[in-house]
C-alpha cells in the first residue's frame, strides 16, 4: 500500500502515519498504569475509605495527591487509546465518528474533573 | 461498511476450536471496556464526592454501605468486586502482551501456559483480596 492521496488520507483511506505513536503510547501508557494503578489499588486497600478526614489528609500530601494526578492522566489516555481501537473494530458508518467523538469528550472531562477535585483536596488541606 | 455477502467471508472465531489464549484475548477487551467505563466513571465520581465536603463524602459512603453493618451493600460489592478481577485480569494479560511484543511465547505449549496463568493470578488474587476485605468487616 502506498500513501494515499492527501484526498484519499483525509477519508481515511491510506496511512496517516499515526500508527506507531498510537501502538507505542498504548505501551507506554501500559507500563505507567501498571505502576501508578498499582499504588492506587494498594492505598486503596489499606485507607479507610469510610473516613473523610484521613482521605482529606491522605490527599494534602504530595506524595499522594501528584501519584494520583498522573495516574488519572495515565489511565485515561490509555482508555481514550484503548476503547478507539475497539470503536474502530465494532463501528463502521457515521456512528463510528459520533463515537470517536463522545469517546474523546469522555477522557478529556473524565480526566479533569478528577484532576480538578484532586487538587482542590489537596490545596484545601486537611480537613477536621 | 459496503460488503457483497455472496463473496465467502475468512474463517473467524465460529470456525476455530476454542483455547485459552482466545478466551484471554477477548477477556483483554471485554475488561478494558470494563475498567474504561465502569472504573473511570466510578474514580471520577468518588474524587468529586470528595472534594464536595465532608457532608459530600458521606452522601457517597452511605450510598455504597449499610448504616446497621457499615459493610459494602450488594450492588456496589458486587461492582468493585468485578472491577478488581476486572483489573488483575487486564493487569496479567497486559503484561503478557508486553512480553508477546518482544516475539516470545508463541510456542503452543508456553502461550497456552501464560494464557492460562493469566486466568489463575487474577482469579486467586481477587479471592485474596475481597476475603481480607469482608474479613475485616467494616470498610
Amino acid at each position: 500500500m502506498g500513501n494515499g492521496t492527501s484526498i484519499g488520507r483525509v477519508r481515511g483511506l491510506g496511512s496517516a502515519h499515526e500508527g506507531v505513536k498510537h501502538w507505542w503510547h498504548q505501551r507506554l501508557t501500559a507500563g505507567s498504569n501498571l505502576l501508578l494503578v498499582t499504588w492506587l489499588v494498594v492505598s486503596l486497600f489499606r485507607l479507610p475509605l469510610g473516613s473523610y478526614k484521613a482521605l482529606t489528609i491522605w490527599l494534602s500530601s504530595p506524595w499522594a495527591s501528584v501519584p494520583l494526578i498522573l495516574a488519572v492522566i495515565s489511565v485515561f489516555y490509555h482508555l481514550r487509546l484503548g476503547l478507539q481501537v475497539v470503536i474502530e473494530d465494532y463501528q463502521h458508518d457515521f456512528t463510528r465518528v459520533i463515537a470517536l467523538v463522545l469517546l474523546n469528550f469522555y477522557a478529556i472531562g473524565g480526566a479533569a474533573l478528577a484532576i480538578y477535585a484532586i487538587l482542590k483536596v489537596a490545596f484545601q488541606g486537611a480537613v477536621a | 461498511m459496503a460488503r457483497n455477502p455472496k463473496r465467502p467471508l475468512s474463517p473467524h472465531i465460529t470456525i476455530w476450536k476454542w483455547g485459552p489464549h482466545m478466551l484471554v484475548s477477548i477477556l483483554h477487551r471485554a475488561t478494558g471496556s470494563a475498567l474504561a467505563i465502569g472504573g473511570g466513571v466510578l474514580l471520577v465520581w468518588w474524587l468529586i464526592a470528595l472534594a464536595g465536603g465532608a457532608a459530600s463524602y458521606a452522601r457517597f459512603v452511605d450510598l455504597m454501605t449499610s448504616d446497621s453493618t457499615g459493610r459494602l451493600n450488594l450492588i456496589p460489592a458486587i461492582v468493585l468486586i468485578g472491577l478488581t478481577w476486572s483489573f488483575l485480569q487486564h493487569l496479567c494479560s497486559g503484561v503478557r502482551h508486553l512480553l508477546l511484543d518482544t516475539g516470545a511465547g508463541y510456542e503452543l505449549k508456553v502461550n497456552k501456559a501464560g494464557a492460562l496463568a493469566t486466568l489463575a493470578v487474577s482469579i486467586v488474587l481477587t479471592a485474596l483480596i475481597w476475603t481480607l476485605i469482608l474479613a475485616k468487616g467494616a470498610l
